[in-house]
């Protein structure tokens, strides 16, 4: 992308700024970011978008992974294993294959872009994640249990939600904080299938984005609104280390 | 409506939807369609049991197949096929065999992005692991090890994004008049630098300082999985090692490198995978500039800049090319460790 005429004119001065006044600390930049209604780069918004955004995205797909999970795990069925297989095959799918493909779908549906959309693609891409840590770790709960409700007349459906699912607690949480970091943390899926052009329904990575473009000098703002997007998924961290460890050590294919 | 309210409704109307066609259905089987009384008892029985999986499946198989199976073939489709907007404003589509693929190859951006990709996939894993197996090693046995895992760990809790604010600050450059903000540039005129340097901007070598970022995070992923592999070690092992005389180095190299190899290899995969589909990262930090492109990128570029759904498509399918030996190797070991 060249331009064909040469350029004319002379470049503007450059101008550098030393400050006098030195450095203080203050909460200022907070407050500017996150509370100040006028700020159009305010991450407020932006914050509570990101927060729509990830909490269906997180709810939805553990559901139904972890019915699909205990039907891999515990039910008899011809084609067991090939279905297991695939769902391996499915984790390293990369996400860029399926931008444009859903893009399409969802303008052919009506939905376009938005929240419904976004919700939809984070549940189709956590489900590989989501239902092979659960299968893995429902395999391994003992067999007599489940053995023992089925002679005393339980259901499937009842072995599942009041056996299945308690006992499944800490592998739900393993993915449950997966999902929410990966939801919270993501760019490409906000880009391509929420951000519309009123930018109505920004992101904060997507904010923090344009800040580097627009700021890239203000360290005092970018630096204010990156910490903002990052205190939430650190606080998820430290409190919940426990189950991101079991969680990954359960999730590495082996 | 406002969204959180609508993100609520969605959540209810999920989760009782979900909820509500498991039971629903499960009802719908047992008491009406197959009763396990009567005259066919034992047949019916075992009808709902062939049917019951299914149900169990069907809203995972309908989610996974439209959003992650259907894709890779329309992907495909779309990647020999050429979008054009008629006259009338329709849209049309016509099969032009490999022509996207043959524009792409001619355009140099393209093969600049998938030169930085293979050095990405060279340098990332290898450092990540190699640091992580450090890390896992040095904090095994300290007091203090337990605080330093968390630190080295942090990063993986921070997005992509947060993470190129955090390295754009290191890399911030100031003219030479001003204090320097920008860590490596402090550090680079205090060994005797004379003009700060915007690093992001040197060819070849901004690669690496991007690269650094994906290290800095993965590094945490890598010492977790490596850190319980090495604690799986039998301690009989190292003991005997002991006995004979091995001083620490051959310790670590030759007695519990070996045992620990094929979890270093999954840690290697999931790391190169990672770094495939590596986005967010260069489009924050660089968006591509001073020779930095790769692959997925590249291929944003095409979708939503340049508009062009096929070339666009075509560089995707080059990625799912790149990833699939490691889905064959995933899928081989997975059907072994079943059996």
């Amino acid at each position: 992308m060249t331009h064909t005429e040469p350029f004319e004119g002379t470049r503007g001065q450059r101008i550098f700024l030393t400050a006098t006044t030195p450095p203080e600390f203050t909460l200022d930049n907070y407050k500017n970011v996150l509370l100040d209604p006028s700020n159009s780069e305010g991450m407020a918004k932006a914050f509570f978008n990101t927060l729509t955004v990830t909490i269906p995205a997180t709810i939805i797909p553990i559901l139904i992974a972890a019915f699909a999970a205990y039907a891999l795990a515990w039910m008899e069925f011809p084609g067991r294993a090939l279905l297991i297989a695939t769902i391996v095959g499915l984790l390293v799918v990369p996400l860029q294959l399926a931008l444009i493909p859903l893009l399409k779908f969802h303008n052919e549906i009506g939905i376009g872009k938005g929240y419904l959309g976004t919700w939809m693609a984070h549940t189709g891409f956590g489900l590989p994640l989501a239902i092979y840590l659960l299968r893995n770790y429902m395999v391994g709960l003992p067999r007599d249990i489940i053995e023992n409700a089925k002679v005393d007349g339980a259901s499937d459906f009842q072995i599942f939600v009041k056996i299945i699912l308690p006992l499944s607690f800490p592998a739900l949480a393993s993915f449950a904080i997966f999902q929410f970091l990966w939801t919270w943390n993501d760019l490409l899926v906000a880009l391509v299938f929420l951000i519309d052009s009123t930018g109505e329904t920004t992101v904060m990575t997507k904010q923090i984005v344009e800040l580097l473009g627009t700021r890239g000098g203000n360290w005092e703002i970018l630096a204010t609104s990156a910490f903002v997007s990052i205190a939430v998924p650190l606080m998820v961290f430290f409190t919940m280390q426990k189950y991101l460890v079991r969680g990954l050590l359960a999730g590495s294919v082996k | 409506m406002h969204p959180a309210l609508q993100g609520l409704i969605t959540i209810v109307i999920g989760i009782s939807g979900c909820v509500g066609y498991f039971y629903f259905s499960n009802q719908f089987i047992d008491k009406v369609l197959f009763p396990p009384r009567g005259e066919n008892a034992g047949r019916n029985i075992n009808r709902a049991n062939m049917i019951r999986p299914w149900l169990f499946l069907l809203p995972a198989l309908l989610a996974l197949g439209l959003y992650l199976a259907y894709p890779v073939y329309e992907t495909l489709r779309l990647s020999l096929t050429e979008r054009s907007t008629l006259p009338d404003g329709t849209t049309a589509y016509a099969f032009v065999g490999l022509d996207n693929y043959g524009q792409m190859m001619r355009e140099p951006k393209f093969w600049e992005a998938l030169r930085n990709n293979a050095m990405w996939l060279l340098v990332v894993p290898a450092l990540s692991t190699a640091f992580g197996l450090l890390a896992a090693q040095l904090t095994d046995r300290i007091k203090w090890g337990a605080a330093a895992k968390s630190m080295i760990f942090m990063p993986m809790a921070i997005s992509f994004v947060g993470a190129a604010v955090i390295f754009k600050l290191v890399y911030d450059a100031r003219p030479v008049t001003q204090d320097q903000i920008g860590a490596l540039n402090a550090i680079y005129l205090a060994l005797g630098g004379t003009e700060p340097q915007t690093w992001l901007t040197i060819p070849i070598w901004n690669n690496f300082f991007l690269m650094a970022v994906l290290v800095w995070i993965q590094t945490g992923f890598a010492m977790v999985i490596l850190s319980a592999a090495l604690r799986g070690i039998p301690e009989g092992t190292i003991e005997a090692a002991i006995v004979d005389g091995a001083n620490p180095f051959q310790l670590f190299f030759k007695i519990k490198v070996p045992q620990i190899k094929g979890t270093i290899m999954v840690v290697w995969t999931t790391i190169t995978i990672v770094v495939l589909k590596v986005f967010d990262i260069v489009f924050a930090m660089t968006n591509g500039q001073w020779e930095t492109q790769v692959l997925a990128n590249y291929m944003f570029d095409k979708l939503f800049r340049a508009n062009d759904w096929g070339v666009g498509s075509a560089s995707a399918m080059v990625i799912m090319l790149l990833v699939t030996p490691i889905l064959v190797w995933n899928v081989r070991n997975a059907r072994k460790e079943m059996k």
